[in-house]
């Protein structure tokens, strides 16, 4: 498709602008200004929506089909929830209010809300104290980290190590280095798919400022001596940091805080359904157990006697600011609204429904495709292609067959330490359906690996574009128009 | 109510086909002694119940007041075809565009976004987005840490006193160096800043218009800077670009700033946008994703993720940023504003927002006892200093529907009696008249 900027016709407009009703004076010296007007698109309304419209067309999204991204958790998003972000009594609220006198008066409907959806994160999840402000499950871990740093100098110790799993998310690892630490891996066991506690225990020092663990873990296993990693690190003097990423698996089954985790964060956008919005806007808050709340960021929300709600700074400990506002508030809203419309029961059910999906298509591809672990999963499960691979078929072809049999692929090539790694999500907002026609398609294309591998290496054949040249785009670096 | 399609019928063929009894098995992993107690979450309700609750929760804030509140976050008009587009849910139901031939919409938008980035601040290259202006910032730093291997920064205090924070907050483990000097007559103390500086200086941070909404040309502090091998981060205003000198021309290394005036609604604070643009030399130190165009086997124009190589899923611990869902779809949303409100419409809504905010600073100051600070020159926002504690001011005018701007006080010491006034396209001659009629008769009473 053309850029837009192509389609542009000098003197056209896409939005009809008043007059002055003051008097138009610039009152900025000539050497302030631009020399040249920016090149923006001259466009109507009409072109500016076809184009945008075409766009979407390129486009594949929850809403097209079926999308078992691993680890991402692509579940159907429930229309109300976009109706209720766009209520104008939130979305019109700007965030500097509170700011005036009496000004958390102004806010109280906002206020309540997050007061709320913190509350149900300490219940769901078992922790005491929670934070919304983290933007992003890797804003989350690069808070908890902070905290945890801040934890260790409070009590005047340096620590300089972190150990984080090796088939962990890569978010995990550059979020400690980024608080300043350096990164220590700890193996994963092959034939569990288990971080090896024993292992673990001779890693695992004084130097340790926190094990970093994702239970499910990547490979969808959930690991069953949760309290033996957490005993290693607490007596060590480490804290436990929760990576919440496979939560979906969990709800109402498993919670961090109950197992002694110390800090931990919730990707909204994945277990409580808000949409990824082609990456992002999502949302991570941080969830402590008492004695780190001290170190929460700025600033929080607090409930008078009257049932009123109002911001609180004054927390010496703190440390400090890490979003401008109180994080991205619309997709809070969201996730806010799905916990009130599921209720108890229906988180379990979600959790119920994700295993069960996953553990039924697992069982109809296990003998199509090399499992390397071979337990029960949780929410989802990772396939090795390396029988495919043996005959010139790799994890990357057969994603982009599925493309042709209208399925978005799989997460491919992670976890890092399974070889040919397809990681499969199926979530629970699939149907039987859903499911048996995406393994009737795994099938025909593992029996093309065989027959017709060349076919395989030439997918995807539906679609606007194929195998886009990556070596090409580093070389040129065009990034801009 | 949990958006399942599972009837009870398939449910038992899904589990005979697991060897499962009951969904229960499958939790069987999970200790005793971890096990979660029943949770204490009320029932599920109705989406018309829901609706219902948050829609009263809505009407509990004062969403409707005559808004004069900038500091980074402004009231600005959002055409709705910029809601029409961004609502096709081919765009808001994916996820990061890994798999390019099912992404080519999202992968030529964000190209084109960055295009806009770039032809709206003069740079060579932007990011596909960062969370928001403050994290933008604090990003651009560890940019400039990494380019240089220093580990000063000197900022001064017309950055957004937030933003300031926040870049101690995600320097506290790292021994950086900072050093804050204070501004004069509202611009850039040249002198001060430029005796702040040392060899082992990293990069200085300005902002334009700065928080007081002060316009200034940074040319000089740029060449003195690059003489010294420190790097120039510049956070701006993205609205006031269609006027104002661009960091690109000014030779400023990286330029972040919040988006959110594009299109994007206040929210309460977020979603926003942070955008990051940089000269072409400091590519691979770039946080983030970037789009790239290029061709397919068959030679058709395509577009990828490109230099993945700097981020956290391939480098983890050595990557440039650990940032991996970052603001997409707001992203596109600032895309769709410019597009439609294009080269005139833009310089038309930078000139409005400037123009009535002129005619605001005529009518403060001819209020007895209010003094607007002229001494240099504003874009949308200023600073007026009153005769009265502000916060008690505006507190008080409140009840008359006006949030006459943002109190300095809490920010800056010694400015308790200080104001900052922000004023957009949206309000009216007849509107700002109200906002000196409402301060006149409140300082009266």
């Amino acid at each position: 498709m053309q850029l837009i900027f192509e389609k542009s016709v000098p003197g056209r407009a896409g939005v009809m602008l008043p007059g002055a009703d003051v008097p138009d004076a610039l009152e900025i010296p000539a050497d302030c200004l631009r020399a040249a007007d920016a090149e923006l698109c001259e466009l109507s309304e009409l072109d500016v929506v076809r184009h945008f419209t075409g766009l979407s067309r390129l486009n594949f999204g929850v809403d097209t089909g079926f999308y078992p991204l691993g680890s991402c958790t692509m579940k159907y998003n429930p229309k109300i929830l976009e109706r209720i972000a766009r209520l104008e009594g939130f979305s019109d609220l700007h965030p500097f209010l509170p700011q005036l006198r009496h000004g958390g008066m102004l806010v109280q409907g906002a206020l309540h809300i997050m007061h709320e959806l913190e509350r149900l994160l300490c219940e769901i999840f078992g922790m005491s104290a929670f934070t919304l402000h983290p933007m992003a499950g890797a804003h989350g871990e690069l808070t908890g980290m902070m905290m945890v740093a801040a934890f260790h100098r409070d009590r005047g110790e340096k620590r300089t190590e972190v150990v984080i799993a090796d088939e962990a998310h890569g978010t995990n690892p550059a979020s400690a280095a980024l608080a300043g630490y350096s990164v220590v891996a700890a193996p994963t066991d092959p034939d569990t798919g288990m971080l090896d506690a024993d292992r673990l225990a001779g890693i695992v020092s004084p130097r340790t400022a926190a094990v970093m663990l994702t239970n499910p873990n990547t490979l969808g296993i959930f690991n069953s001596r949760i309290r033996d990693v957490v005993e290693i690190a607490h007596r060590n003097g480490a804290l436990v940091y929760y990576d919440g990423a496979n939560l979906n698996a969990v709800l109402g089954k498993f919670r961090p805080g109950d197992a002694g985790i110390d800090v931990m964060h919730v990707n909204l956008h994945k277990t409580f359904a808000t949409p990824h919005g082609g990456g992002g806007p999502g949302a991570g808050p941080v969830g402590v157990r008492k004695d780190l709340e001290p170190f929460l960021p700025v600033s929080r929300v607090e409930k008078r006697h009257d049932n009123t709600y109002f911001l609180e700074y004054d927390f010496p400990k703190s440390i400090g600011y890490i979003a401008p506002f109180y994080g991205n508030f619309g997709v809070c809203l969201k996730a806010y609204a799905y916990i009130l419309l599921l209720g108890a029961e229906g988180l379990v059910e979600t959790s119920e429904n994700a295993v069960l999906n996953a553990n039924y298509l697992m069982s109809r591809l296990k003998n199509i495709f090399e499992l390397p672990v071979k337990s029960a999963c949780m929410h989802e499960f990772v396939l090795s292609a390396r029988k495919q691979a043996e005959n010139g078929v790799r994890a990357l072809d057969i994603a982009k067959a599925l493309i042709d049999e209208g399925f978005h692929p799989p997460t491919v090539y992670f976890p890092l330490i399974v070889k040919e790694a397809l990681m499969i999500e199926p979530t629970e907002t699939e149907s039987k359906e859903t499911l048996d026609a995406f393994a009737s398609a795994m099938r025909r294309i593992a029996d093309l690996a065989v027959t017709d591998p060349e076919r395989l290496r030439q997918a995807p054949s539906t679609t606007p574009v194929s195998r886009p040249d990556e070596v090409k785009a580093v070389k040129d670096m065009n990034f801009r128009a | 109510m949990s958006y399942i399609a599972t009837t009870p019928g398939q449910r038992a063929e899904m589990l005979r086909a697991c060897g499962a009894k009951d969904v229960s098995d499958f939790f069987d992993v999970i200790p005793a002694d971890v096990r979660a107690p029943p949770l204490a979450v009320p029932p599920a309700r109705s989406e018309w119940e829901v609706e219902a609750l948050l829609r009263r929760a809505g009407r509990r804030n004062y969403f409707h007041l005559l808004n004069f509140l900038g500091g980074g976050v402004y009231d600005h008009f959002i055409p709705a075809a910029v809601d029409a587009v961004a609502g096709r849910s081919e765009f808001y139901t994916a996820y990061t565009p890994y798999q390019p031939e099912l992404s080519q919409g999202t992968l030529q938008a964000i190209y084109e976004y960055q295009t806009h980035i770039c032809r709206l601040t003069g740079m060579d290259v932007a990011n596909a987005s960062l969370y928001d202006g403050g994290t933008a910032l604090c990003e651009a730093c560890q940019v400039a840490l990494h380019a240089t291997g220093r580990s000063r920064i000197v900022m001064d205090s017309g950055i957004n006193p937030v933003y300031r924070t926040m870049v101690h907050t995600y320097t506290a483990n790292l021994s950086i160096d900072f050093s804050e000097v204070p501004v004069s007559h509202g611009r850039s103390d040249r002198e001060l800043l430029f005796s702040a500086l040392n060899p082992e200086t990293a990069a200085v941070i300005v902002q334009n218009p700065n928080f007081f909404g002060v316009v200034d040309r940074h040319d000089d502090i740029v060449s003195h800077c690059h003489e010294r091998g420190i790097l120039v981060i510049q956070s701006v205003y993205p609205i006031a670009m269609a006027l104002l000198a661009t960091p690109g021309e000014t030779g400023v290394d990286i330029v972040t700033g919040e988006g959110q005036s594009l299109g994007i609604p206040l929210s309460f604070g977020g979603p926003y946008l942070g955008f990051m643009a940089t000269r072409k030399s400091l590519v691979r130190r770039m946080p983030g994703r970037l789009v790239a165009r290029t061709v397919d086997a068959a030679g058709r124009d395509a577009f990828v993720l490109s230099l993945q190589a700097r981020e956290q899923h391939i480098r983890r611990e050595k990557a440039t940023s650990n940032i991996c869902t970052n603001e997409a779809l707001c992203a596109l949303r600032a895309h769709a504003y410019l597009s439609l409100l294009g080269r005139e419409g833009l310089k038309r809504v930078a000139r409005l927002c400037h123009a009535k905010a002129n005619y605001a600073k005529n009518r403060l100051d001819a209020i007895p006892g209010v003094s607007v600070k002229r001494s240099s020159p504003t874009f949308n926002e200023f600073t007026v200093q009153l005769p009265a504690n502000a916060t008690e001011v505006v507190g008080a005018m409140i009840e008359r529907g006006v949030a006459a701007g943002l109190p300095l006080g809490r920010f800056y010491r010694g400015m308790d009696n200080y104001l900052l006034v922000a004023v957009t396209e949206k309000r009216s001659r007849y509107e700002i008249g109200m906002l000196a009629e409402t301060l006149e008769s409140t300082l009266c009473s």
